[in-house]
């Protein structure tokens, strides 16, 4: 039933904009994930959806109805807490029937709904404890049964999981998203952390500067970013800069590099001159001692190895002195010594070119 | 040189008997001249309460009086709550600017002598000058109903400092997860933010109990006379007694006065551990919720009309009349009392020695506090003393507040008399010391608390010594609540006639003056009366305007 739709959003704090004039829609039973870097609206965005803040401008829909003027308690909603924000002076179980008993349900039907939602989070002992008494896994339990149990059909999510062990972190995360797909909610999730978001949404709006840069399943955002901050934050890629040559008889480009250094890239409607990056994964480098030259293969100097466990992460000095950063898997093949003369090749197909920034580079891969 | 000072002292704080050595002073000056002869005295006279039980009469006006001081204390706390709740509400969370003007004026009644404040009163509810000329008749007599306002209005600014800082500590956050839960505003404050708030809100009606349990000044001004319709509480009645038979009947004097102060004494302690265990565990179910009443006293009218209601109520009962005195002094200005007054003719000259010895005293509690109540706030906010011993070393530095001063100076006065021979001034420096030691303490102690021991431990991990940290890092972050702490001492000395009363009767501070001009036909005239009050009005709105530049600073950490 609730979709959630903004249109034209604007709200500032100050004379700066914390959300510019943004439009999205999250459909009915998504779980969808607002990512950025601190700083990128995408707290504002949730409180907004909420009604804790007004907007300036714009409208916000969930449903078909419009619901700028309605207040946070009539909005439907289930909004877990960056702190939990759980009522100090109340229990864990008193904590999650607080939303029947103030939308005024009777004492057996509170806790009929108590009972179902605490199943539901798998918590079942220290129902009696305080919050200042429970793990912080516990607390994101009952905040999360307290958001359920108030009957919302969406639930907001800011932060959630930003408090708890890295372990803790990556068991509920899953957790949240069987409950609210068996629930048949619609979910919006406020994280920083890419990988949680890539874990567990259908989609992601990656946000900057108030701006929704792309919206799209995780695969496309990865496979197709369609900037340069999506490659950079998304996962992880090398950047070169450089200017497009000539086109290849095939329709690619050739991208003439630092010093001179050539490669032949996918072009996106570039012409001969343009100034571009040029943008590959780490994965996606081939890195033998004993390749063949021939296009997009450079030789080059081992400089830094960073063992981390599943992958190596090799850091490769260029002839035209730029590094670029190669994964392997561990188990694949030999390992590398620093020093180590090897040849890196550059697929032609994995590659990304984007019209170079305005701002420059630096800036524009800069998540402050 | 000083640098050479301050290096020695450095090393000298870092030796563990020179640290414990300090901590050790302070715990034996608290006990010794704080804590021990405010309550130990009355024993020492114990046996003279027979010759009070000679006189069964009396020992039944006695305990009337007695049991009014605490009516009036409950029922005013009370009454401060009720009117402070709303009123500190208002200054923390509305949005207008005028705001911050009203958390100034706010503060008023606290700021000014209690004896001011209660001629004040005096003018606008009772003489023809005030109110009463609307009506052709004295509107409100001294007397009982006269002793409530005065109370309410000095004990009211407590109640809203305490609630607005408890109000801007408060997060927010659990009021708006409420609010997302399906709670209409009222709904959420009435099960959250008050539950939350609920040990500030007892700490507050504390605060106004021991105010009013304490203050004898202003309330002898406005109680009229005994027996001819005046009323009469425990602060009183030891006044009176002192009056009628300190020279004709020492023995039933002191025989009364022990009685009385003792009743006090041990009540005032009784309700305020009541208050501290049972406060607590006072729980507002939350029983069931209407959703749709609710809803209605949530509406902007609602809270509105609610706003309206309190403003006048603190404009027309209590900043008004407490005011109305300085009007009054400024129409004296033109006359000659006036030149009287800055030329210290006839009466004036003993108001200006009294003047000066209020604030001198005042000055030199308020430096003798600093040394000694440092260390102790050290010990109670850093558990110097392990846990349990500093909890209830915290405890007990809070029952100077609640033992009413009148009571509190008795027994000092006696304490101290039978064994030494001090001059009048010595005790009067004690008597103050014990009663302001509290405040210093406090404010200073939750000062210390709001800094992470992380933040010395760092420093001390860099290379400093105790007393270096103290200086380079605790000094600078407290420095402000300091200073207020210091302030609150002196305004606090400056007020105080109860314990004045009790223990000196040839020294005479400013209030202590006050209320014998009030009292004594034919010593001064209203005019001069109304100046002198006038007088201390604007010195108050000095410190009051220091106190503000100061405490307006603090933010900045």
């Amino acid at each position: 039933m609730p979709e959630v739709r903004v249109v034209n959003l604007t709200k500032k704090f100050g004379k700066i904009p914390a959300i510019d004039n943004v439009t999205l829609t999250i459909h009915d039973k998504e779980y969808f994930s607002l990512l950025g870097p601190s700083g990128c609206g995408k707290t504002t965005l949730l409180r907004l959806i909420a009604g804790l803040i007004q907007p300036d401008s714009g409208e916000i829909y969930i449903g078909d109805k419009l619901v700028n003027d309605v207040p946070p308690e009539d909005r439907d909603i289930g909004f877990v807490f960056q702190t939990f924000a759980l009522f100090p002076h109340m229990t864990a179980w008193n904590n999650v029937t607080y939303g029947p008993k103030v939308k005024g349900y009777d004492m057996a039907e509170a806790t009929t709904i108590g009972h179902e939602v605490l199943e539901m989070v798998k918590l079942h002992e220290r129902l009696d404890a305080y919050p200042n008494e429970l793990s912080g896994g516990m607390m994101q339990r009952v905040a999360v049964a307290r958001a359920l149990a108030a009957g919302a059909q969406l639930l907001l999510m800011d932060e959630a999981l930003g408090q708890l062990d890295a372990k803790v972190r990556t068991e509920i995360r899953y957790e949240i998203r069987r409950m609210a797909k068996d629930l048949k909610l619609t979910g919006i999730h406020v994280t920083h952390d890419q990988s949680e978001a890539m874990a567990i949404s259908d989609r992601i709006a990656v946000m900057r500067k108030g701006k929704i840069l792309q919206v799209g399943t995780p695969q496309e955002l990865y496979m197709e970013p369609e900037s340069i901050f999506v490659a950079h934050f998304i996962g992880e890629s090398n950047f070169l800069e450089g200017y497009v040559a000539s086109k290849t008889c095939e329709g690619n480009i050739i991208i003439e590099l630092r010093e001179g250094t050539k490669m032949e890239a996918i072009n996106r409607g570039f012409v001969e001159g343009n100034q571009v990056v040029l943008s590959m994964r780490p994965e996606t480098l081939i890195v033998e001692p004993g390749l063949q030259e021939g296009q997009n293969v450079l030789s080059g100097t081992v400089e830094r190895i960073t063992f981390e466990g599943s992958s190596v992460r090799y850091e490769i000095r260029l002839p035209n002195d730029e590094i670029v950063i190669a994964v392997k898997p561990t188990l694949s093949s030999a390992l590398f010594k620093i020093g180590e003369k090897v040849k890196v090749f550059m697929p032609v197909e994995y590659t990304h070119v984007f019209p170079y920034p305005d701002t420059g580079l630096k800036e524009e891969i800069s998540v402050a | 040189m000083t640098e050479r000072i301050t290096k020695t002292l450095d090393k000298l704080s870092s030796r563990k008997a020179i640290k414990y050595g300090v901590y050790a002073a302070a715990i034996i000056i608290f006990f010794a001249l704080i804590l021990v002869p405010p309550i130990a005295g009355i024993f020492i006279k114990w046996n003279d309460i027979q010759f009070i039980f000679a006189q069964p009469p009396l020992v039944n006006r006695a305990l009337s009086a007695i049991g009014n001081s605490f009516t009036v204390a409950l029922i005013v706390a009370a009454l401060d709550l009720l009117a402070g709740v709303p009123m500190a509400w208002l200054i923390a969370r509305g949005k207008s600017r005028w705001l911050s003007a009203l958390d100034t004026l706010a503060d008023i009644p606290f700021i000014i002598p209690t004896t001011a404040l209660g001629f004040s009163l005096l003018l606008f509810w009772s003489r023809p000058d005030g109110i009463s000329s609307l009506f052709g008749t004295s509107l409100i007599s001294p007397g009982w109903l006269l002793v409530m306002l005065l109370h309410f209005t000095f004990s009211f600014p407590v109640v809203v400092r305490v609630m607005v800082g408890a109000l801007l500590d408060y997060k927010m956050e659990y009021e708006r997860a409420s609010r997302t839960l399906g709670a209409a505003p009222f709904t959420a404050v009435r099960t959250v933010t008050f539950p939350v708030l609920r040990p500030a809100m007892i700490s507050a009606y504390i605060f106004a109990f021991a105010r009013s349990i304490s203050e004898t000044g202003a309330t002898i001004i406005v109680a009229g006379v005994f027996g001819q319709g005046g009323f009469e509480n425990g602060a009183v009645f030891i006044q009176d007694m002192k009056n009628t038979y300190a020279v004709t009947d020492p023995a039933l004097y002191n025989g009364a006065i022990v009685f009385a102060s003792f009743v006090l004494i041990a009540v005032s302690i009784g309700i305020f551990i009541a208050i501290r265990l049972l406060g607590p565990k006072l729980k507002l179910p939350l029983k069931r919720v209407r959703p749709f009443a609710e809803r209605k006293l949530s509406y902007k009218k609602a809270a509105n009309s609610r706003n309206t209601v309190i403003l006048v109520v603190f404009f027309a009962l209590i900043l008004l009349p407490s005011l109305f005195v300085a009007l009054t002094a400024f129409q004296v200005i033109p006359t000659p009392t006036f030149t009287d007054a800055i030329t210290g003719k006839g009466i004036w000259g003993t108001f200006w020695q009294s003047l000066l010895l209020s604030y001198g005293l005042g000055a030199i509690v308020t430096v003798i506090n600093i040394i000694i109540g440092l260390p102790t706030a050290i010990i109670i906010a850093r558990k110097k003393a392990g846990k349990f011993m500093s909890s209830i070393f915290d405890l007990l530095v809070n029952v100077p507040l609640v033992v009413p001063s009148i009571a509190l100076g008795v027994s000092l006065g006696i304490f101290w008399k039978s064994a030494f021979t001090f001059p009048d001034f010595v005790l009067l420096v004690l008597a103050h010391l014990a009663i302001t030691y509290p405040y210093f303490v406090r404010s200073m102690s939750s000062a210390l608390e709001r800094i992470s021991p992380d933040i010395e431990e760092a420093a001390r991990t860099l290379g400093a010594k105790p007393l270096g940290v103290f200086r380079t890092i605790v000094f600078p972050l407290t420095k402000y609540s300091m200073l207020s702490g210091a302030i609150m001492v002196f305004t606090r000395s400056v007020s105080e006639t109860g314990a004045t009363l009790a223990v000196t009767a040839n020294l005479q501070t400013a209030p202590v003056l006050l209320v014998n001009w009030i009292k004594i036909p034919g010593l001064a005239t209203s005019q001069d009366i109304a100046l002198a009050s006038g007088f201390l009005v604007l010195f108050s709105f000095i410190i009051l305007l220091v106190l503000r530049l100061v405490v307006g600073r603090e933010e900045k950490y």
